[in-house]
């Protein structure tokens, strides 16, 4: 094997003139060089593997192979690279403002739309976005619009309207396993060793990008060291060892350091937005009016400005709302989804406004945020389609309870410099996909292998979801073999593994397979032992008939009887529907046990949402602008939980999430010569154990959801945006009620408002310390 | 709208990020300028003996070599990550003496005369978990796992020189080590000072 290691560009945008390598002529061990002219170009604004012109700084250049990492480090230093640099932006209003700069030659702005996606070039006159720093309505051309209901109407209904700006800072994901990858090449078939979410659906990417056929790429993914969304797809940089090991001919490992997981490793959408909000006298919302600018980076990674809009819909069911966005390219890090992505950007900005809205009613703020609680009548998003089932109502009268919202409320807030703040938040994202597939096998010896395709985070994911087949099959969980990690164990096709769809998806999906399962044993049990598939029933261990469970067979005597009728029993035969994945694994597995597989077609209606709310109460310093978190608590509305200490490390992980984008997480660019200022852990600001709480409580309310067989839908991203919410409607009530409308809120700004000094930064800036 | 060039504003923004020197940073490198001298004459290998986990290891080792590099690609023992490889996760936490560094700041030429002990020694000689690592078990406290080790390591060292540590000393004893997934920084926390606390007892 060889390592290779990256040359990326020192700069924000630039085109590649030259790559002098003189310096590396009689060089030992170098193996080879590899550029973007070997590798087919990926269509802009997509990420390349390589590239001649770099739109950040980090963005890989050109990659050498060494017989070891330090000779490959070392040719690195020696070849010049020349680039003509290239105008450049860091902050999406710089772009924006008539003259300013575009972050890529073909425009400012990418729209990704269904009927069409493409470059645009929108501007602003200075006066226009003077206007919107000010935090009036911005009056600049948009992107996307959707909107429901009639607002105006919802306005006038309205007894309290108020409109605020608002910026969320879009800050790296910062995985502690870099995105390291090996690869090499055996009789046709690339063989990638990588850091992935997911592992089936990394499939129709990895052969994309390598440039073969998805049944000659082989993805080795056991354990990941995090992902947390910047790891869903085959990222571009896991195709460059099967690239560079197919030029050189030998098996090429490219390691990758904590300041290249920072560069290519990607980063939440930022906003800086607006948003109007109208509510009636009882503290019901008439209308939500809402305006985001999304940083999407220099690749047009986004989505996230619809999705804060749909989750607004969602979690506070205005009657009437618009949406209206500008996906912005920026010359930043990549930006990628990052847990809950929109819906927590936009939890940080409500949570205080909520209180406002209870502060100006006189309404208690736990109240307000009942009378608006989503519920299983409630209608969500543009097109008002209804939820699968939703408690948020109960949800946060369990929190309510476990806190001691009612008695804390009543306590005296001040001592001396130390005020206490309590905050509630609520999180949201949709959690659950459907028509995924499942796949199992019962061999002679009555083993039963469940084959996963899910990706291993270390949340148990391929265990807790094909558990669900062994319920159905009834079965030791001792006798079960857990197939996963290694697409060559014939995997059937699975989900991107984000957005909290795993619980839902998977158990469905290992759901009907089983059910295929049973059915294929039942009639093997009629057809040998004679009777009809219906006087037969399963018991774990046997095939039995109903009148006389001594006549039957056992698993593994079914198993045997499966691979001598072939068919379908075996294999041999299988449904149309089910992915190519999974047909390719099929086909291998044919002749070897007895076959469940099964696409999920099981019916599902609506929108299937996660939810979460979390109440935390502060000490905040007046004088240090510190703030110690004294109590939180975190309630999980994710139907039935089906894994308890699962649903706690969600919502407990989740939770420290969230206090690291209320008040911790930076991400700085220099706007002169647009260098990141956190490519480290340190200047990340990621929480630790002297930021978080010793103490973080959880419950669940644990009621079905009547479109999964066991009840049970995803948490994993709403447990961090009740986190933040909570967090913003904290310091905000310790404040007195004042809206920061902004995240991080660091302590020089609480310190700046509580001196009643001007803030360090200008209206909706981004980029500051 | 790039604001004009100052060479006072250049200088902050390159200390700020800390970017143009970091780029490149290596993987073995412990000291600036490492990878200048390293593949050059002169960087010979030299022939050492450590004690890892209670048994001595002979290998080859540069100048410039990090033990976090010697344990993982010479020694074989890749239960101790790299997660930053500058001193800032705690990944790579293994015990010097009984204390706790970080292995991917520690050139493995001072460790001559020193006891090392990995992520790989914490197991009892029957194979059985050291109860830190059960605790870790038992309370599912790692999510992703990749900074688990050095987790362990942590607190095995906090352990060691403190048997009945107080909730915070705990926090302050583990403080270096990063989790991104969150979830052990409140529980394993938790967990591990329980098991502490038993052991203490």
């Amino acid at each position: 094997m060889v390592f290779a290691r990256l040359y990326t560009s020192p700069m924000a945008h630039g085109r590649v003139t030259g790559i002098d390598t003189s310096a590396l002529d009689g060089m030992e061990g170098i193996v080879g060089i590899l550029t973007a002219d070997d590798i087919p170009a990926m269509e802009s604004p997509n990420a390349a593997i390589l590239t001649n012109l770099p739109v950040y700084i980090g963005d890989p250049i050109l990659a050498v192979a060494a017989e070891d990492e330090k000779t490959a480090e070392d040719a690195i230093a020696r070849i010049k690279v020349h680039i003509e640099p290239l105008p450049f932006t860091v902050d999406p209003l710089d772009s924006l403002v008539e003259g300013g700069p575009n972050a890529r030659e073909e425009g400012n702005v990418f729209a990704r739309s269904s009927e069409g996606s493409g470059f645009r070039t929108i501007k602003w006159s200075a006066q226009q976005l003077a206007d919107f720093r000010a935090g009036k309505e911005p009056t600049g051309e948009w992107a996307h619009e959707w909107s429901y209901g009639d607002l105006e109407k919802g306005f006038a209904d309205a007894k309290v309207v108020f409109e605020e700006p608002f910026v969320t800072i879009g800050y790296a994901h910062m995985s502690m396993e870099p995105r390291t990858a090996m690869a090499y090449w055996e009789n046709g078939t690339c063989y990638v060793y990588g850091s992935a979410q997911s592992q089936s659906f990394w499939i129709p990417g990895l052969a994309r990008l390598l440039g073969v056929e998805q049944k000659d790429v082989v993805l080795i993914s056991e354990n990941t060291g995090g992902g947390f969304g910047s790891k869903i797809g085959a990222y571009p940089i896991a195709g460059l060892p099967g690239w560079f090991s197919k030029k050189i001919g030998r098996p090429v490992q490219l390691r990758i350091t904590r300041e290249q997981e920072y560069y290519i490793g990607s980063a939440r959408v930022g906003f800086q937005g607006w948003i109007k909000m109208g509510f009636a006298a009882n503290g019901k919302i008439t209308a939500a009016d809402v305006f985001i600018i999304e940083d999407i980076g220099p690749n047009a990674t986004g989505g996230d400005g619809s999705s804060a809009g749909g989750a607004i819909s969602l979690v506070y069911d205005p009657s009437a709302m618009r949406f209206r966005g500008v996906p912005v390219l920026t010359n930043t890090t990549p930006r990628g989804a990052q847990r809950g992505p929109g819906q927590n950007q936009i939890a940080a900005v409500m949570a205080p406004l909520m209180d406002k809205a209870a502060r100006q009613l006189d309404i208690d703020r736990l109240e307000i945020r009942r009378i608006n609680a989503v519920n299983n009548d409630t209608t969500v998003y543009e097109n008002q389609e209804p939820v699968t089932s939703a408690y948020m109502k109960e949800a946060l009268d369990k929190g309510a309870e476990m806190f001691g919202w009612t008695a804390k409320s009543r306590r005296p807030k001040k001592d001396g410099t130390k005020v206490i703040g309590l905050g509630i938040g609520q999180g949201y994202h949709s959690a659950g996909a459907t028509g995924f597939d499942g796949l199992l096998r019962i061999t002679p010896d009555g083993r039963i292998h469940l084959h996963s395709g899910v990706g291993n985070l270390g949340t148990y994911s391929y265990a807790v979801t094909t558990r669900a087949a062994a319920e159905v099959l009834k079965c030791d969980w001792d006798d079960c073999v857990i197939e996963h990690g290694n697409t060559e164990a014939n995997l059937p096709w699975s989900s991107y593994q984000a957005g909290s769809v795993s619980i839902f998806t998977h158990t469905r999906a290992n759901y009907v397979a089983a059910l295929d399962a049973v059915e294929k044993m039942k009639q093997i049990a009629a057809e040998s032992l004679g009777g009809a598939t219906s006087d037969y029933d399963i018991d774990g261990k046997q095939v039995f008939n109903k009148r006389n469970p001594r006549q039957g067979m056992s698993y593994g005597a079914v198993a045997a009887r499966a691979i001598q009728l072939g068919g379908s029993y075996s294999g041999a035969v299988y449904p149309d529907d089910i992915h190519e994945v999974t047909k390719r694994a099929v086909q291998n597995l044919a002749g070897s046990g007895l076959i469940g597989v099964a696409k999920d077609n099981l019916e599902q209606k609506g929108v299937i949402p996660g939810l979460a709310c979390a109440f935390v109460e502060i000490e905040l310093d007046l004088e240090t602008g510190k703030y110690e978190i004294l109590d939180y608590v975190g309630i999980a509305e994710c139907g039935t939980v089906v894994h308890p200490q699962g649903v706690a490390a969600q919502m407990k992980g989740g939770a420290v999430w969230g206090m690291g984008m209320a008040g911790l997480e930076r991400h700085v660019y220099d706007p002169q010569n647009g260098l990141p200022a956190n490519v480290g852990y340190h200047q990340c600001g990621i929480p630790t154990y002297l930021d978080t709480p010793l103490h973080i409580r959880t419950g669940a309310v644990d009621l079905p959801d009547p479109q999964n067989p066991f009840g049970a839908r995803g948490i994993g991203e709403p447990a961090m945006g009740c986190s933040v919410a909570a967090m913003m409607s904290a310091i905000s009530d310790a404040l007195d009620g004042h809206v920061f409308g902004r995240t991080p809120i660091s302590r020089d700004m609480i310190i700046n408002y509580v001196a009643g000094r001007e803030q360090s930064f200008k209206p909706l800036q981004t980029n500051n310390f | 709208m790039n604001p004009i060039l100052s060479r006072r504003r250049f200088i902050k923004a390159v200390i700020a990020s800390g970017a143009a020197a970091a780029t490149h940073s290596g993987i073995s490198s412990a000291v600036a300028g490492g990878q200048e001298t390293a593949g050059e004459k002169g960087a010979v290998e030299r022939l050492m003996s450590l004690t890892i986990n209670g048994r001595t290891r002979r290998v080859d080792i540069l100048p410039q070599e990090t033990l976090a590099f010697t344990l993982r690609y010479k020694l074989g023992l890749t239960g101790t990550k790299i997660g930053c490889n500058r001193g800032e996760c705690g990944a790579c936490t293994v015990l010097i003496d009984d204390i706790p560094n970080y292995s991917c700041s520690t050139l493995t030429h001072s460790v001559r005369e020193r006891s090392v002990l990995t992520v790989e020694g914490l197991q009892g000689e029957d194979g059985s978990l050291h109860p830190v690592q059960q605790a870790f078990i038992d309370e599912l406290a790692p999510q992703c796992g990749f900074c688990t080790p050095g987790q362990l390591m942590a607190a095995v060292g906090l352990l060691k020189d403190n048997p009945h540590p107080s909730r915070e000393e705990a926090r302050q004893a583990m403080s270096g080590n990063l989790c991104r997934c969150g979830a052990p920084m409140a529980w394993c926390l938790r967990g591990s000072t329980r098991v502490l606390w038993r052991m203490g007892a």
